[in-house]
């Protein structure tokens, strides 16, 4: 998969704040055509880790390397902006970049939200921004595109969409794609490459490496096995933030310490990291 | 026309209104008015150092009002107090520095009320040299940076991800303060000058539609104020720079019960 050189690699990463460690030599890279999803629990490190690869806060060690004017889009996890900053979701488009009429209608179509394009962005909701932040980064047609949880707050039909169009955008711009998620089970099969995070790597791989690695099941616990139908049946809701950390987490958090003992990936220098937070 | 004192008051006070119209709108945007507070304040240090030291007062606002917005990027790192905190802090130990340091000075006859609330009666065709022309300048930079600065007003990593020149764009935008700051210090004096940044702006969200739209109606916006507050205190023999924060205050207010009214006609 990774003939061409890597759009954007990070390697041997750590960051520190307030003396914690929040991300322990952790490598990733992405490459053109290649989808690299990262997941893990809250806390662990992913906003972090997508952070430092774009260079939005300082690492104690490690390497980024960084295509040459490679043409990016970002959707960060969540945007604040002043209400006393009158804003159309057509300008927001148009925010680090100048575009056609028809171009920004196009791009707002693909994530279905063209009808707002004069709307102010205000009175959109958490869905609807999320949706005209992800056009806002396709109309760039960008080579790399960085996505923090694109779709948080989109209705459950509009995820299964937004992130077959994701992949669509892949096929079509040959774009490399480096995705945030804590639902893996929505993004397991396009996924080329996914990462577990917990401050540390725990495993990376092919997702359906990860998913049997004890580490993830560890994580996760094994609702992922019965999922594995494209865009399949999910248990919990989206909604509850916490779901993914209470129940399989508390199951494990104080027991025997265990290492991150992945089929492919060696961080078997591990042990005992704490979980528990 | 410049012989008369008036005419040179309204002309200074246009200049100014005209730049702290739409770097007033990035104050609001960016919630930085107690910052821009802090850094006025800080102006008052400014005019002591510069008549301990022989320099022109605008050159020692300028250093200060750059300093001291430096100390707080520094300071804001420490992550323990919350910047509204360390702004309150360092506005008024400024201040108070600032009125010491001028009371110690006790050979130069300085009339402390005209520092805190301007003088604009008494501009010198030097002063509306430095108005317009620093004017210029500041509008010219503004326009430069403009799709940098709004686009990291907007989201800071964002800009910064997709390659904006984000962090000279900061630079910039503080220097800019720093400099309507100097320049409008005689004018307004330390404690007024956020007041002719912010009300405007304020005012002008009221009927905008987009960015720059309230930045011009901003600009529109205080000229209003500078003209309407300098024939009042004309009319009524009263402290000019108070008397253009008032003028400032009621266009405010106008713009509150207008608004609605406009926004009714518009959806029509």
């Amino acid at each position: 998969m990774t003939h061409s050189d890597p759009l954007l690699a990070g390697t041997d990463i750590s960051v520190r704040a307030d003396g914690k460690t929040l991300l322990d030599n952790v490598s990733v890279s992405v490459s053109a055509n290649e989808i690299v999803t990262i997941i893990g629990p809250n806390g662990g490190g992913k906003t972090t880790l997508l952070k430092a690869l774009l260079g939005l806060l300082p690492i104690a060690s490690g390497t980024v390397k960084r295509k040459k004017k490679l043409n990016l889009g970002y959707v960060p996890q969540k945007l604040v902006i002043d209400r006393t900053l009158p804003l159309t979701v057509k300008r927001l488009m148009q925010l680090t970049g100048r575009y056609s009429h028809d171009r920004i209608i196009a791009a707002l179509g693909e994530t279905g939200v063209a009808h707002k394009i004069n709307d102010n962005i205000h009175s959109l909701s958490g869905g609807e921004m999320q949706r005209v932040l992800l056009a806002r980064a396709i109309i760039r047609k960008p080579e790399l595109m960085v996505l923090d949880e694109p779709v948080q707050g989109v209705d459950y039909l509009g995820e299964i969409a937004l992130y077959q169009l994701i992949e669509t955008i892949r096929n079509k711009y040959n774009c490399g794609i480096l995705l945030v998620s804590h639902d893996l089970h929505m993004v397991m099969r396009a996924s080329n490459r996914v990462i577990c995070l917990n401050t540390h790597v725990c495993c990376s791989g092919q997702p359906t490496v990860v998913e049997q690695s004890p580490d993830y099941q560890r994580l996760f616990g094994t609702r992922g096995l019965q999922t594995m139908a494209p865009y399949g049946h999910r248990h919990g809701h989206f909604h509850d933030v916490d779901q993914e950390e209470s129940a399989p987490l508390a199951a494990t958090a104080g027991g025997e310490p265990h290492s991150c003992t992945a089929d492919h990936h060696h961080h078997e220098d591990h042990e005992g990291h704490h979980h528990a937070r | 026309m410049l012989d008369d004192f008036f005419m040179r008051a309204l002309l200074g006070g246009i200049g100014i209104a005209l730049v702290s119209g739409p770097l007033g709108c990035f104050i609001v945007w960016r919630r930085m008015a107690y910052f821009g507070e802090t850094m006025s304040h800080a102006a008052l240090l400014g005019i002591a150092l510069s008549l301990m030291m022989d320099l022109l007062p605008f050159w020692g606002v300028f250093a200060i009002s750059i300093a001291i917005a430096l100390a707080l990027y520094g300071l804001e790192k420490l992550d323990r107090l919350s910047s509204d905190t360390l702004l309150g802090i360092l506005s008024h130990a400024s201040l108070s520095i600032g009125l010491i340091s001028l009371g110690f000075m006790a050979w130069l006859r300085v009339d402390v009320m005209t520092l805190l609330f301007g003088d604009i009666l008494s501009i010198t065709r030097g002063d509306l040299a430095l108005i317009w022309g620093g004017g210029v300048v500041v509008l010219g930079l503004l326009l430069l940076h403009w799709q940098s600065l709004l686009a990291a007003t907007v989201s800071n990593d964002i800009a910064s991800a997709e390659g904006l020149p984000t962090r000279r764009a900061n630079l910039v935008f503080i220097l800019l303060i720093a400099l309507v700051i100097a320049v409008a210090m005689k004018l307004i004096g330390a404690l007024l000058i956020t007041s002719l940044l912010i009300i405007p702006a304020a005012s002008a969200r009221q009927f905008a539609r987009s960015p720059e739209a309230m930045a011009i109606l901003a600009a529109f916006m205080a000229c209003l104020a500078a003209i309407l507050g300098l024939n009042m205190s004309l009319l009524w023999d009263s402290n000019p720079g108070p008397s253009i924060v008032l003028g400032a205050f009621l266009l405010f207010l106008l713009s509150l019960a207008v608004a609605p009214l406009a926004r009714a006609l518009r959806t029509r």
